[in-house]
């Protein structure tokens, strides 16, 4: 370990990409997502690709939150149920509408007559888009206010947040007017257009690539801003900062509150491309699964946890099916492996792996200035005694 | 009247297996600050423990007493094992540790999937636990009454230890200041090791006693792990009476407001209810008084 | 946030009593208490100080100096006032204090450790920036800031990164922190400790440039180094100040020879924290 900095690794602080290369690379992703993907995929491959991408937007806000800001957040299921469910009320009763039914199909069968209360203003897409853009959000305000003001931390915080998801995936389940524990599923129509047409599904795909960038954008943004920089120092030392005149709990809160968004984002486009939610997506495991990727392809990197979101998902989805118990191994061995022994993630493995052959990082040679207190010729007065 | 009664016996009876889940965590988690997500596995372990016991043993009675016992080994080495080969590279990053030891679990789960099957497994009930008793109007199963004793005894027998055994006065010198333990001779790691092994092992046993109440399957401690986790939080890190009155606390509340709500509403409605009392008393319950700076 | 004119950052030395005359800047501390469990760390003390005045607090260990400088900037509860050129300080939040214009050091060196000198000082400098500065990317270096790295001597390490800074070299980073900060009370918690005995007379050097516009108040144990650059001297012992006044003036007094200089055990003891 580094004898600087016991609580992070001796590394160097990933920088972010400047404009040159950050250009190319979104030149790049775009060709490869809107014109290579399609072209090369079949279209189930394609959706399948569209639900890592979901993942994917979820790891770069957690990426931002828990790689820069040190907030452990494993209860990001909340909040992507919150805009999953929100999104398939709405499907539902749209297919309701375009059959001409009163009810959804699975409330018909359950032998429900009118669409509960609080359903009811889902039925506008306006409020969908709004709910689904604006809750996340508010709740992880509110939340994260009372949490960090009070200044819970570090375990507490993770723990408190994963009681979150487990709570929302138990309420769910409980709730026969949300599916129960089936979930909500059979979408028809997304908006109008009907999601049995492959021209319509590629469409949906598009709209989560292009969702992709753009959250990929914004988090690029905030972490080369000064926001960026002032979230790593109360990551590293939440207590020195308050004493330079910031409240860290409004620094954190920010940051936990694009992380919800972007997760309550990433569940509403989940919904449509995947066909299904249910409380098995947004409980404890499907929370913490998020992480694995974000701390495979590298926390506190851009483009590390939205690579190693997609990576782990592709993985799981190729292993899973053939070797479904050699999976369940793998994830609890990266889990071990790559949090207890490369807590960089594979971004850190070049540099882990360049360090070896060189001596340890060192102050430059050419001696410091002295103070320039020291230089000025200032008239030695004795002090007053 | 006996409905008041027959819930507040519910919520001792939840807020015991609640206590007995976190009682180990006070230990691991609480006063060594390890986020032990295996911890839920270490239970289910002591579930299996009990279910091979059974298998081999005639007597339903024998096997439960030998297997409080096997359960408590089993799971105490389990923790051993763990801390040796990973914690203890990892005592400086405490969320990490976290996320490591959910990988351990993941694993531990699988496993008992690939040996013991997939589906659940009942352990039979002694004849001497099965049927109820009546306490104040209110009946209540044997299990239940057997479990509430259990977790005091644990609880007590650790408080006990703690408190008096040159072993205990070693731990909780570790706990409020490791270097000024450490520079008066007491050896860190043989402490945390031995920490690590009551705690594990508390788990072990409270898996034993589960398999009184309900099914075993792989992810039996899971279920539990969440609440144990709060009941920590709540009563205060490393506070044994802050768990034991946060354990019966929310073990309480949740039994009436199941009582007035549904399951699934009232677990939420305790997690709440939990958040909001962080807001007055973000240390829990009770706290260790430590000079921290920044 | 600065109250000062041009015409006060003429160079002066900071001088006994303050060199502002009326109208200065000044920290008053009445009455203040810290009882922890019972124990009571920090009894009734008072304090005056005023800006321009190099303001020594000395003491045995565990005299109560940083818990004094802790209850001053809300890190522990406290009961007394806290009065800064008009505003009490006393039971407002810590960050609140901080923007008030009250810096602190710390004992031990607390500097961003991963991220470079420049980011550490412009962080230090910003509390007051709007959302949208904030989000955006921090535009080259601050004319302020640029002074400041020159003042503290880093101006040739403004891109490297704090954490592989010298002792010294974060120290003199945490007062440059607070200078940009536009603090104008400075509570440093023993900045020359484990200093060598060139960094110490650079730092001295220093304290006594930034004092001449600022409150100053330095946590001490080297006697040698007391003398040679406070303007002013208090002495806590148990929690309660026991002298205050000039260092010739405080040495004289015979309650403070005896818990603290003039005795043997306190020579010795003087010899050797002070290491030179
Ligand atoms: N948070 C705290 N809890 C309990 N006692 C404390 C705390 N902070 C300081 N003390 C005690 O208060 C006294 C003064 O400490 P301190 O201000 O650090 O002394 P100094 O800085 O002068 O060496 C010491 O006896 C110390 O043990
Ligand atoms: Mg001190």
């Amino acid at each position: 370990m580094s004898t600087t900095t016991p609580a992070a690794p001796a590394r160097r602080w990933p920088a972010v990409p400047g404009p040159l290369r950050t250009g190319a690379g979104f030149a790049l992703a775009a060709v490869v997502l809107f014109a290579v993907a399609p072209a090369v995929l079949s279209d189930f491959r394609l959706g399948l690709l569209g639900k890592f991408l979901c993942f994917a937007i979820v790891a770069a806000g957690i990426g931002l939150a828990w790689g820069r800001g040190g907030m452990l957040t494993l209860g990001q299921g909340l909040f992507f149920g919150m805009g999953a469910y929100v999104m398939a009320m709405h499907l539902k009763l749209a297919d309701a509408q375009v059959r001409g039914d009163a009810v959804p199909d699975f409330m018909s069968i359950a032998g429900v007559r009118d669409v509960p209360g609080w359903w009811q203003p889902f039925a506008s897409p306006v409020v969908t888009l709004l709910v689904v853009l604006l809750a996340p959000g508010a709740v992880a305000v509110l939340l994260g206010l009372m949490v960090f003001k009070r200044r819970v931390k570090g375990a507490y915080f993770a723990i408190l947040s994963q009681a979150l998801a487990a709570a929302l995936a138990t309420w769910v389940v409980g709730q026969q007017m949300l599916g129960g524990s089936n979930g909500l599923n059979r979408f028809r129509t997304f908006f109008g257009f009907d999601l049995s047409d492959p021209a319509n599904r590629r469409l949906l795909f598009f709209i989560a690539a292009g969702t992709l960038l753009v959250v990929v954008a914004v988090v690029r943004q905030l972490m080369r801003s000064r926001y960026g920089e002032l979230l790593v120092a109360v990551r590293d030392q939440e207590e020195r900062v308050r004493f330079l005149g910031y409240d860290p709990a409004n620094v954190k809160v920010v940051a936990y509150t694009v992380a919800a968004t972007f997760a309550g984002i990433a569940g509403a486009l989940f919904v449509p491309l995947v066909g299904i939610i249910s409380p098995s997506d947004v409980g404890i495991v499907p929370s913490i699964s998020f992480l694995i990727g974000v701390a495979i392809g590298g926390r506190d990197t851009l483009l590390g946890p939205v690579l190693g979101a997609i990576g782990i998902a592709w993985a799981e989805s190729s292993l899973s099916e053939s070797f479904p118990s050699a999976w369940v191994y793998a994830q609890g061995a990266l889990f071990i492996v790559v949090v207890g022994f490369l807590p960089g993630g594979l971004a850190s493995l070049g540099g882990v792996l360049r360090r070896r052959g060189r001596p340890a990082e060192r102050v430059p040679h050419e001696e410091p200035d002295e103070p320039a207190s020291v230089r000025t010729t200032e008239p030695e007065k004795e002090p007053v005694a | 009247m006996d409905v008041v009664v027959s819930q507040i016996f519910t919520g001792l009876s939840t807020g015991s297996i609640m206590l007995l889940a976190a009682t180990g965590l006070v230990l691991t988690f609480g006063q060594m600050g390890v986020i032990n997500m295996a911890h839920g596995e270490f239970i289910m372990a002591g579930s299996y423990t009990a279910y091979v016991v059974q298998q081999a043993t005639a007597s339903a009675g024998a096997s439960l007493l030998i297997s409080l016992v096997l359960g408590f080994l089993v799971g105490g080495a389990m923790g051993v094992i763990i801390e040796i080969t990973l914690l203890r590279h990892l005592y400086h990053r405490p969320l990490d540790t976290l996320l490591v030891t959910f990988g351990v679990g993941l694993v531990l789960q699988q496993v008992a999937r690939d040996v013991f099957g997939a589906p659940a497994v009942n352990v039979r009930t002694p004849s001497w636990l099965s049927g109820s008793v009546e306490v104040l109007g209110a009946v209540v199963p044997r299990t239940r009454l057997f479990i509430l004793v259990l977790a005091l005894v644990c609880l007590a027998a650790l408080a006990a230890a703690l408190q008096y055994t040159a072993l205990g006065r070693r731990t909780r010198a570790v706990m409020q200041s490791r270097d000024l333990a450490e520079s008066s001779g007491i050896s860190s790691r043989r402490v945390d090791l031995t920490t690590f092994f009551i705690g594990s092992g508390l788990a072990g046993v409270a898996g034993v006693a589960l398999t009184l109440i309900g099914s075993t399957s792989s992810t039996v401690g899971q279920s539990y792990l969440i609440n144990a986790f709060l009941v920590v939080v709540a009563g205060g890190l490393g506070q044994l009476r802050g768990a034991l009155i946060a354990a019966f606390v929310l073990g309480l509340l949740q039994s009436f407001l199941e009582y007035s709500t549904t399951a699934s509403v009232a677990q939420v409605l305790v997690f709440v209810v939990i958040v909001v009392f962080l807001q007055f008393r973000p240390q829990g319950l009770f706290s260790l008084k430590t000079r921290s700076l920044v | 946030m600065s109250t000062h004119t041009p015409s006060t950052r003429t160079e002066r030395d900071p001088l006994f009593g303050g060199n502002a005359g009326m109208g200065s800047e000044y920290l008053e501390v009445r009455g203040l208490s810290v009882t922890f469990d019972g124990f009571k760390a920090v009894q009734d003390v008072d304090l005056t100080l005023l800006q321009g005045d190099l303001r020594f607090l000395i003491g045995p260990n565990g005299a109560g100096k940083t818990t004094v400088i802790d209850a001053i900037t809300g890190l522990v509860p406290a009961t007394g006032k806290v009065n800064k050129s008009g505003t009490q300080l006393l039971g407002r939040k810590t960050h609140q204090i901080a923007r008030s214009g009250v810096g602190r050091t710390f004992q031990t060196a607390s500097v961003f450790e991963e991220l470079t000198v420049l980011q550490n000082l412009d962080i230090a400098a910003g509390a007051g920036r709007s959302p949208w500065t904030m989000l955006r990317r921090r535009p080259g270096v601050e004319p302020r800031i640029a002074e400041v790295l020159d003042t503290i001597g880093l101006a040739s390490l403004a891109e490297v990164r704090a954490g592989i800074l010298a002792h010294g070299q974060k120290q003199w980073l945490e007062i440059g922190m607070l200078l940009v900060g536009n603090a104008d009370v400075l509570l440093l918690d023993e900045p020359v400790a484990g200093m060598s005995k060139e960094e110490r007379e650079q730092t001295g050097q220093l304290l006594r440039r930034i004092g001449a516009e600022r409150t100053v108040v330095v946590v001490e144990h080297d006697m040698d180094f007391m003398r040679q650059f406070a303007t002013s001297v208090t002495v806590l012992a148990r929690g309660r100040v026991i002298a205050e006044g000039s260092v010739a003036e405080v040495q004289a007094d015979p309650r403070v020879q005896e818990v603290y200089l003039g005795t043997t055990a306190a020579a010795e003891y003087t010899a050797e924290i002070g290491g030179a």
